[in-house]
């Protein structure tokens, strides 16, 4: 049973490095929006709100289509990046990872913001009052002070982008070896007769790679929490 | 060291328009909650934005709406010592000591050696433990540390004592007193506590609704009768800095020598050569005209009447210049009628020892 296929193997390290470039990627963005609506108000904060819960609410192939129209090589962004750097994600792992991203940003971007919200300001301000300037104090202190909210908005987001299938196969369909990742190779198998036994291979590896990425997500946060004990 | 402040700023339910000077030492702002105490420290600090005016530390111009100055909170070189401390949770103790000396001490090179400070607030066992395992007397010592090392020109402590119990509060007024001794860094106490000031505070700005009743060395500000409406805490008195000349171990009584003579108290454990600070509340002194012979009471002061307060209770207030010293009576008006006292009688005070049963010690 445990005698994995290469097929297998590469659908496994395809999903794990999808999922960590697009939870990597887009952290520091994760970070400074939740940042921004934590803290600022400004003119069309509620729509900003609105457009990062979008994959939330809709189907995920509505977000992989708006992700093809938008970043697909004949896409409004993705023809003008073709014609001008020759780069596109569409129909590759890129796309897979941006997909992912997309799903998840919501996720991410909600638990930071909720533990940025919850720091006592009066701290930066105690701060300010020491000699650091603002952005001295985002990084010695607010940031700090976020952490169990960012490992638990990662750790969301990680999950998310693992289990990630609607806009991922609607954008960058499911190109062997370039876009299979678990729950794309998985639907592929499931849709050819006689394949039942590699779709059960492949449902039992989707389940010990998410547990064992919980399990590792979990001691981290509790060692960010131990860190900060306190507060 | 200077600072001088000038500023007004509305906030709402009342408008803050304050003006006044503080040379050296400690300063205390005095005043009830609501006075604008807070608001005051906050913009010498930079924390909040004065509508107008002007605020000069130590030479320095930090605000100025009129040449549009206002230099941030991170330059302004001011030492804040809040009433919840602030400490950061995640950082241990040693790492809250070194916030501010990394970030400004180092740089000016002015900031008081590290182990000074741990001396004279007693922290040096603390240094490795985590903040929230301190108890809160520790908690102000480390706050108060932390705000010295990070080379302040002035220090602001806003009610540092207030979240704390009587106890506490006895353990840490001696270290703020040391701090000034120490490292002659000017100090703005914020208080709403006749306490404290008296125990610390060398001039007194009295706040009431947003703006300075009056500014001066403590006692003159303690005694002036038309303040004390703002100062008085129920019992009115007058406050008389003195000092221990002589302790009597046999009955337990101390001398206190003030302006006008000596007081003779029950206390114990007073060293001779303290400098000390007697509250003679007006309800325990009485007026004879004639020098009382045959009374139980040891302190009895020839003296002259300045004033007496207009009153319609049947109580009045009759202020007697002892030898320079001020002391109050509270007495009946018709007593007052019937002893024909008015300002310039020669009268006698007589103060019951054991009405000053507690004189608060001023370094």
């Amino acid at each position: 049973m445990f005698d994995l296929s290469p097929a297998e193997i590469e659908a496994v390290l395809l999903s794990l490095k999808v999922s960590l470039w697009a939870v990597g990627v887009s952290l520091p963005l994760g970070i400074a929006t939740a940042w921004l609506l934590a803290r600022l108000e400004f003119p069309g904060k509620t729509l900003l709100d609105a457009l990062i819960h979008v994959p939330l609410v809709v189907p995920p192939v509505v977000v992989g289509y708006l992700l093809l129209l938008l970043l697909g090589r004949n896409g409004y962004l993705g023809g003008w990046m073709y014609e001008t750097f020759g780069i596109t994600v569409a129909f590759s792992w890129q796309g897979a990872a941006v997909a992912a991203a997309v799903m998840a940003f919501p996720l991410m971007v909600r638990a930071i913001r909720l533990s940025i919200e919850a720091i006592d300001t009066r701290l930066e301000q105690a701060a300010h009052t020491l000699g650091a300037r603002p952005i001295d104090v985002f990084f010695s202190i607010t940031l700090p002070l976020t952490g169990s909210g960012i490992v638990v908005g990662v750790i969301l987001a990680f999950a998310r982008a693992l289990g990630e299938f609607g806009a991922t196969i609607t954008f960058v369909s499911a190109i062997p070896g370039e876009t299979t990742t678990l729950p794309v190779s998985l639907y592929t198998l499931s849709q050819i007769p006689g394949e039942e036994s590699g779709a059960i291979r492949l449902v039992v590896l989707s389940l010990i790679v998410a547990f064992g990425a919980m399990f590792a997500a979990e001691i981290i946060a509790r060692r960010v929490r131990k860190r900060i004990a306190g507060s | 060291m200077s600072l001088s402040v000038d500023i007004r700023k509305n906030l709402g339910a009342f408008t803050v328009d304050a003006r006044f000077d503080c040379a050296s030492g400690i300063s205390a702002l005095f005043g009830k909650s609501g006075a604008g105490k807070t608001s005051i420290v906050q913009m010498m600090a930079g924390l909040i934005r004065p509508q107008n005016g002007r605020i000069e530390i130590g030479g320095e111009t930090v605000f100025d709406s009129a040449k549009n100055i206002d230099i941030p909170v991170h330059q302004r070189r001011v030492g804040y010592v809040f009433q919840d401390a602030r400490l950061f949770p995640h950082m241990s103790v040693r790492r809250n000591l070194d916030y501010g000396r990394r970030r400004r001490g180092d740089e000016t090179g002015s900031s008081p050696a590290f182990d000074d400070v741990i001396d004279v607030l007693g922290i040096g066992t603390l240094l490795d433990r985590r903040t929230h395992l301190l108890s809160g007397g520790e908690r102000q010592r480390v706050a108060i540390g932390r705000a010295l090392l990070s080379a302040p020109r002035i220090l602001l402590m806003d009610e540092p004592l207030a979240s704390l119990d009587a106890g506490r509060k006895a353990e840490i007024i001696p270290f703020i007193a040391r701090i000034q001794d120490q490292f002659r860094l000017p100090i703005v106490y914020v208080s709403h506590s006749v306490d404290e000031v008296l125990q610390l505070a060398d001039t007194m700005v009295l706040l009431a609704d947003g703006g300075v009743a009056a500014v001066g060395p403590v006692e003159d500000v303690m005694n002036r009768p038309d303040l004390v409406r703002i100062t008085g805490t129920g019992d009115a008195g007058t406050v008389i800095p003195a000092r221990v000349t002589d302790t009597d171990a046999e009955f337990g009584i101390a001398t206190l020598t003030f302006a006008g003579g000596d007081f003779r108290v029950p206390a114990a454990g007073l060293e001779t050569g303290r400098r000390l600070r007697l509250r003679v509340r007006a309800r325990d002194v009485s007026l004879a005209l004639t020098k009382p012979e045959d009374v139980s009471v040891l302190n009895i002061f020839e003296g002259t009447v300045t004033s007496v307060s207009n009153s319609d209770r049947p109580q009045t207030d009759v202020s007697i210049d002892v030898g320079g010293a001020i002391i109050w009576s509270q007495i009946t008006r018709k007593s007052l009628s019937e002893l024909e006292i008015a300002p310039g009688k020669k009268v006698f005070a007589m103060v019951k020892a054991v009405a000053i049963d507690d004189p608060v010690a001023h370094p």
